[in-house]
């Protein structure tokens, strides 16, 4: 956090109508703030957007969100960590979500997590090193139906064994298909 | 639009629908969708094109028809015929429908369900009755099941005073899980004095195990706003807030695209129905928070903040809000209201026990053999629910217990199955009825990884702002770990018996309130198991993995063990 001052004040010189950078994204973020016509109360409503557009809130991000709004850098940045749904760190090309809720633990989803855990070395929440899968885990994601219920690239799949699951992860990362971003 | 254009459209949509020779009726609901329903329903519409049948069928995608477990599931309308219901539908099964039960009226046998299947028969439909019977994208399609006649009704005929006496008298109760009497708290918001005030709906459904909510709002999206109009009109309410939980995205949608149909129409908005009354609705995400269920947590987020509880009072029907006075309801509890309006409140309340009238949701998961969303009368018993109902379990094993309330609720065991389910009954065994989410254990389950669980649910979502709530879980959290991998003592039993009270006693909100429940009722009901983890490190479910020891050598007992564990009492599971 030491470095953030500077950094706020920096980019509060280039704030202007277009964002500096020329990144198109910016006016998706634009328009949200338009149409909540700079309310601070809808923070919560522009990081949203903020997030679809760029897949993470990045520090800079935060920063012009906090400016455009007039609001503290901290302010935005203790909403932002405070909710789950936002992410500070860049995701990986494929995800996998993992429901963690009581139908889906009682039918024993722990067993998945630990199957890509062994497979892949990382822990729900964190992205290979070479930046192409995410794990994460979900509280409950109201399809108890099917547990246990795995989002993969945001498709919902349920009853899978954690050997099928692995599969169809390994069928995912081996397809080089980029995960749609939203223009 | 007036109340007679209300009429006119109710009675068109009827005609148009009757016109149909056959109309069928494929489920769009989250569960159903990720089975391949859309397959289905493009398979059939396919099949119907190739018949020359797609004038005189219609292929209508509906919200959720209950057995979730059962899905992709299909109704077959005819009229003057009875509903049948399909099971399990595949593309080919879909042609074979078109080809055989369309075309011939014989029903494929294979894939349909039984009508007099305890299932349906058990169950009663207030709240869901429009839940699977309609297209939950069509305004028409709910006018025409007698949607907005309420609204038109309350506003025509009744007094706001009215239609707080009129819930009041029903008996109506918060079906977000406390049962506090909606009409008391509507009263109360009506008679608080503000230039402004709001009308919030609850759709923030955190309890894992749980998707009442959920469906509702993507199966009937216009009883909830009506429920809301009828709120606002009630409390004196302009403006309505529906906060919808952030990982419910279909919702969200289907709620938006609601709301612009009821605004164009006139139902909402400015001037509704032709009368004085302005109400308008917006839809607000959440982000992830399960503290975001509690009220005034829930408000912050609105307000764009950190969802952070403040102590009560002021309660919200004073100061809500931006300070205005503020009513806030779960999203099941609007969906009650329109048809004790249009019913009235003796029917209502000629429905369930003594204490808790109506009808109450229930989302079945777990080791049952259908799961699904399911409602019946309070009063019900758990036996009826979980073996008529849900059919029992499978694969043989025996019921250990039934989780209700989520994390802020408790386990019943078997011997309690035949209590009825009601607010006082659940609560006199020290679970809660909760927002309706109702999870099956079998003897595979150890009762203490399952309250480690939730007590790791309740710790990752504290939101931080008390101490009792923020520590104490962590540090229950932790004694629970040593239990299950068997390096507790009973001196840490102690200790956690006594969290659970001074957390329960001292900590500002519901979540840090009812954080320990899950282990209340879980030493309450299965203490000898918490013993054998400790005594003689073993789970008696097999579901914990006992590869440590006690951190702690009591000197009462002679038991000793070596550095790595290896001469550990022989009964490992």
């Amino acid at each position: 956090m030491a470095a953030r001052p500077a950094a706020a004040r920096r980019s509060a010189d280039g704030a202007s109508a277009e964002h500096p950078s020329g990144d198109a994204r910016f006016k998706m973020i634009d328009r949200t703030l338009k149409r909540f016509q700079y309310q601070q109360d809808a923070l919560i409503e522009v990081l949203h957007t903020a997030q679809e557009s760029f897949g993470y809130l990045s520090e800079d991000l935060m920063i012009y969100v906090a400016q455009q709004l007039k609001l503290p850098m901290s302010w935005v940045y203790g909403v932002a960590t405070f909710y789950h749904f936002f992410t500070l760190e860049p995701q990986g090309e494929h995800s996998c979500t993992i429901c963690m809720g009581t139908a889906c633990y009682v039918k024993r989803a722990a067993e998945i997590v630990a199957k890509l855990q062994d497979e892949y070395g990382i822990e729900p929440g964190e992205t290979t090193p070479d930046g192409k899968f995410s794990v994460a885990a979900a509280r409950c994601l109201g399809s108890c139906g099917l547990a246990p219920v795995i989002v993969l690239d945001g498709e919902v799949m349920g009853r899978l064994s954690p050997d099928e699951v692995l599969d169809q992860v390994k069928e995912r990362l081996a397809s080089k298909k980029p995960q749609s971003v939203p223009a | 639009m007036n109340r007679v254009e209300l009429q006119n459209m109710a009675q068109a949509e009827t005609e148009r629908q009757n016109a149909f020779r056959c109309r069928l009726l494929c489920c769009a609901s989250t569960p159903c969708l990720s089975s391949g329903s859309t397959a289905v329903s493009e398979a059939m519409k396919q099949a119907l094109t190739d018949g020359n049948l797609d004038a005189e069928v219609e292929v209508v995608a509906t919200g959720c028809m209950g057995p979730c477990s059962r899905g992709p599931l299909v109704t077959v309308k005819m009229p003057g015929q009875e509903d049948v219901v399909y099971e399990k539908v595949t593309p080919e099964v879909a042609k074979e429908i078109v080809a055989k039960h369309v075309t011939q009226s014989k029903p494929v046998s294979e894939n349909v369900l039984p009508a007099d299947m305890p299932f349906f028969v058990k169950q009663k439909k207030v709240v869901l009755a429009n839940s699977g019977q309609i297209d939950p994208e069509r305004l028409e399609d709910y006018v025409a099941r007698g949607g907005y006649a309420a609204l038109a009704h309350a506003l025509r005929e009744m007094t706001p005073e009215e239609v707080c006496a009129t819930l009041t008298k029903s008996g109506l109760r918060g079906r977000g899980g406390a049962g506090y009497p909606t009409g008391i708290k509507w009263d109360l918001v009506r008679k608080s004095e503000g230039d402004k005030k709001y009308v919030v709906a609850n759709g923030d459904e955190g309890d894992p195990g749980a998707y009442m909510d959920r469906t509702m709002m993507e199966s009937d999206p216009h009883r909830l706003l009506e429920g809301m109009a009828i709120a606002g009109y009630a409390v004196g309410a302009d403006q309505g807030y529906l906060y919808v939980r952030g990982e419910y995205p279909i919702a969200a949608q289907r709620l938006q695209r609601a709301i612009r149909a009821a605004e164009r129409r006139g139902l909402l908005g400015s001037r509704v129905l032709e009368s004085n009354f302005n109400f308008r609705i917006d839809v607000r995400i959440g982000a992830g928070a399960f503290v975001c269920g509690e009220e005034t947590a829930l408000m912050a987020s609105i307000m764009g903040r950190r969802g952070q509880p403040v102590p009560r009072p002021p309660y919200p029907s004073e100061r809500g809000l931006w300070g205005k006075p503020t009513l806030i309801n779960n999203v099941e509890t609007y969906g009650s209201i329109a048809p004790i309006i249009l019913n009235g409140p003796e029917w209502f309340s000629g429905i369930g026990t003594e204490k808790s009238k109506g009808t109450k949701i229930f989302a079945l998961a777990g080791n049952i053999d259908t799961t699904g969303l399911i409602e019946v009368p309070m009063g019900i018993t758990l036996r009826e629910i979980v073996y008529d109902i849900a059919n029992g379990i499978p694969d043989g094993y025996a019921f250990k217990a039934a989780q209700t309330g989520g994390p802020s609720g408790g386990c019943i065991p078997s011997q309690f199955l035949d209590t009825p389910v009601d607010y006082e009954s659940l609560g006199a065994l020290g679970s809660i009825m909760g927002s309706g989410g109702l999870v099956v254990m079998d003897e595979r389950s150890c009762m203490a990884d399952v309250a480690k669980y939730f007590i790791e649910f309740c710790m990752d979502e504290s939101c931080g702002k008390c101490v009792p709530c923020r520590v104490g879980t962590v540090q229950m959290h932790r004694l629970l770990e040593r239990i299950t991998d068997g390096s507790a003592t009973f001196e840490d039993l102690e200790t956690l018996e006594e969290l659970c009270v001074l957390v329960r006693d001292t900590s500002l909100c519901g979540l840090g309130q009812n954080a320990p429940n899950p282990v209340i009722s879980t030493l309450r009901y299965f203490r000898e198991e918490y013993e054998a983890h400790i005594k003689e490190r073993r789970c008696p479910a097999g579901a914990c993995e006992m590869n440590r020891i006690p951190v702690q050598e009591l000197n009462t007992n002679s038991r000793v063990y070596s550095q790595n564990g290896a001469q550990a009492e022989p009964a490992q599971a």
